[in-house]
């Protein structure tokens, strides 16, 4: 179901994991590389031209196939693995950032990252969920699903940033919560639970952002803040499109009809009043250009966090506490 | 004596009284499989006297044998934005909803009322499994938030029972909102020093459980009932392994310290007046024969425009 891994072999070119429906642009883009490699190994070949023709149809293909995503491509831009992930966002966006650990009871997930940290100076909280970047990095932050410890950490650090009058900055990028046997037997409900009630119940502004998936309950616990965010492929959904194929079309490989009537885009989001602001991606989607990507996320965290400075702690509570009463009252006519 | 008042007559009336009758006298009990007759089932409240297996009970049957004489009055809820996605997968949301609604009977898939529970003054709210599996969505938020409400507007204890297959995928990210919106409702009676107690009845799962379920002051379940997260399909998918017996049971759950108490239906309600009235520093229960309440009639106190008797 993933993006099938098509990686052309040059050294020195970037490698790029293809989509499926990007295709036809791997084999533009792996023409260029091939004529480029060529030339290096000959030294009389001018290829220069030719490649730059290809580069310019790879880049309007590429502009096209972006401009009009339909949701399950959107749901697999979001799931790409080139995408920066959470730790990527706090490294170029955050100074002074110190990981703190543990949910005091049981264990530390690292499907759940945090601490406190400056950004732009000003010390903040800031959370995520992390899917690991590589094989290795997949297994120990188990590909962004939390287990109870890991909203339960989220709590403790939500709880440091209210004591401390710390603004909280949340990155939501999780496939959902972890069904596995110890995660129910731990609480996971529970844990998913305290952790929605503490985003609703902190007396600091917080602020999240979904980078990539936001994956039902699992998104939700870091998701239920005064101001949400959402990059302009990424999804946000009560159920994975595979999965609603599986329980209401009886055939998991109908995500592409149930992509499109759960109504999972930024786009849709917007419309329907559960998010505030569509952060835009460079073309080709966040993974071709991560800098830029990342750059946009502060952007817009700073001008959000902006807009809840000087609250008071009663008002801001009572305000956040309206925005998810209110919410839905007119559907997609909103 | 004549033709119409012999023959007719009769005959009409069995039209109309038809319906009244249960159309299986007959039920199954789908746990050990024993048939058992429907009187003795009402007597019960839908518990097989056999094996002990608790089925299904609607919240008005609910409502009937929990409050004082059957009497509650119900607490109007908003109306949703009907089909807020013009959601369709086979078939229509808004065709399933109706054969739902013709089904059941009921308007959605929670009912909230307000009543005396042994002279103990209650807000209950309860969710329908037979209304499209009890499934949360726009409508099942608006009835905690007006449960809530109501709570604290009289100043009484709240207590929910659930039951759910989880969000109501037909409304998607709105379904998921629930979870946030149920929560303020909680954060309403917490705020208002108000006991919130929840019945976790089969099964309970989900986002459901997820938020407003496992939020309670007081977590009672009824025995044998199914409460998790992740279903146990999805999970022996993921770890494909088998899971023990028991697993994600009320009884389960009583072990790893998710719950306060599993109680029999039969007991359910005594323990509740029990429980409400301590924590609302009332003086015990009154027990014994006591004349039926008063039937309700105060429009400023009943608000509803259809009380139930």
């Amino acid at each position: 179901m993933r993006g099938h891994i098509d990686a052309i072999g040059n050294p020195g070119a970037p490698m790029h994991t293809y989509l499926d429906f990007e295709k036809p642009l791997s084999e533009i883009e792996g023409k260029a590389e091939e004529l480029r490699a060529m030339a290096r190994s000959n030294a009389e070949m001018d290829v220069e031209r030719e490649a730059a023709a290809l580069d310019a149809k790879a880049q309007s293909l590429l502009a096209s196939l972006y401009s009009d995503l339909t949701p399950w491509r959107k749901c697999q831009v979001a799931r790409h693995p080139d995408r920066p992930h959470t730790s990527r966002y706090i490294a170029d966006l955050f100074t002074d950032y110190t990981p703190l650990a543990g949910d005091r009871g049981f264990a530390d997930d690292q499907a759940v990252l945090g601490g406190l940290a400056r950004f732009n100076d000003r010390p903040v909280v800031v959370l995520g969920h992390e899917k690991g970047a590589n094989t290795q990095g997949r297994l120990t932050h188990n590909f962004g699903m939390a287990r109870p410890e890991g909203y339960r950490k989220a709590v403790r650090l939500m709880d440091l940033a209210d004591r401390f009058s710390l603004p909280v900055v949340a990155l939501v990028d999780t496939p959902g919560a972890y069904p596995g046997k110890g995660a129910e037997e731990r609480g996971q409900s529970e844990a998913i639970a305290r952790a929605t009630e503490k985003c609703l119940s902190i007396g600091v502004p917080m602020v999240s952002v979904i980078v990539g998936e936001g994956g039902s309950g699992g998104a939700v616990a870091l998701a239920s803040g005064d101001r949400v965010a959402m990059l302009e492929h990424s999804v946000y959904s009560v159920i994975s499109p595979e999965g609603c194929a599986s329980i209401l079309w009886k055939d998991a490989g109908k995500m592409r009809e149930a992509a499109e009537a759960l109504r999972l885009t930024a786009q849709d989001l917007a419309t329907l009043g559960v998010i505030d602001r569509i952060i835009p991606e460079p073309v080709g989607g966040a993974q071709r250009a991560p800098e830029d990507t990342v750059a946009s996320v502060g952007i817009a965290i700073a001008e959000l966090l902006a807009e809840l400075d000087g609250t008071e702690r009663e008002a801001l509570i009572a305000a956040r506490r309206k925005r998810f009463l209110d919410m839905g009252a007119n559907g997609l006519a909103a | 004596m004549n033709w119409i008042s012999n023959y007719v007559r009769p005959k009409i009336n069995s039209l109309f009284s038809r319906r009244e009758m249960p159309e299986n006298l007959w039920t199954k009990c789908d746990e050990c499989g024993t048939m058992l007759f429907h009187r003795e089932l009402r007597e019960t409240l839908n518990v097989c006297s056999n094996c002990g297996h608790h089925m299904t009970l609607v919240p008005r049957d609910r409502f009937i044998s929990l409050f004082d004489g059957g009497v509650f009055t119900e607490v109007p809820v908003p109306p949703a934005t009907p089909d807020p996605l013009n959601f369709r997968d086979g078939r229509r949301y808004a065709e399933r909803m109706r054969s739902a609604q013709r089904d059941t009977g009921e308007a959605e898939a929670m009912l909230v009322a307000e009543g005396d529970i042994g002279r103990t003054p209650i807000v209950a709210a309860a969710q329908d499994f037979s209304f499209m599996a009890g499934s949360m969505g726009m409508y099942v938020g608006n009835a905690i938030i007006a449960a809530a409400e109501r709570a604290v507007t009289l100043g009484r204890p709240l207590i929910l029972f659930s039951a759910a297959g989880g969000a109501r995928m037909q409304e998607g990210i709105l379904s998921l909102m629930q979870m946030p919106r149920a929560t303020v409702a909680v954060q309403m009676l917490k705020d208002a020093r108000l006991p919130y107690i929840v019945v976790l009845t089969h099964p309970t799962t989900g986002g459901v459980t997820a938020s407003y379920a496992m939020l309670g002051d007081i977590h009672i379940a009824e025995p044998g009932a199914l409460i998790c997260f992740a279903g146990p399909r999805v999970i022996e998918q993921t770890i494909r392994e088998k899971l023990p017996e028991g697993f994600q049971r009320a009884e389960y759950l009583l072990e790893h310290g998710m719950l306060d108490r599993v109680a029999p239906r039969q007991d359910m309600r005594e323990e509740l007046i029990t429980i409400t009235r301590l924590l609302m520093g009332l003086s015990p229960e009154v027990k014994g024969e006591l004349p039926a309440p008063a039937p309700p009639s105060a429009p400023e106190t009943k608000p509803a425009a259809d009380p139930q008797t």
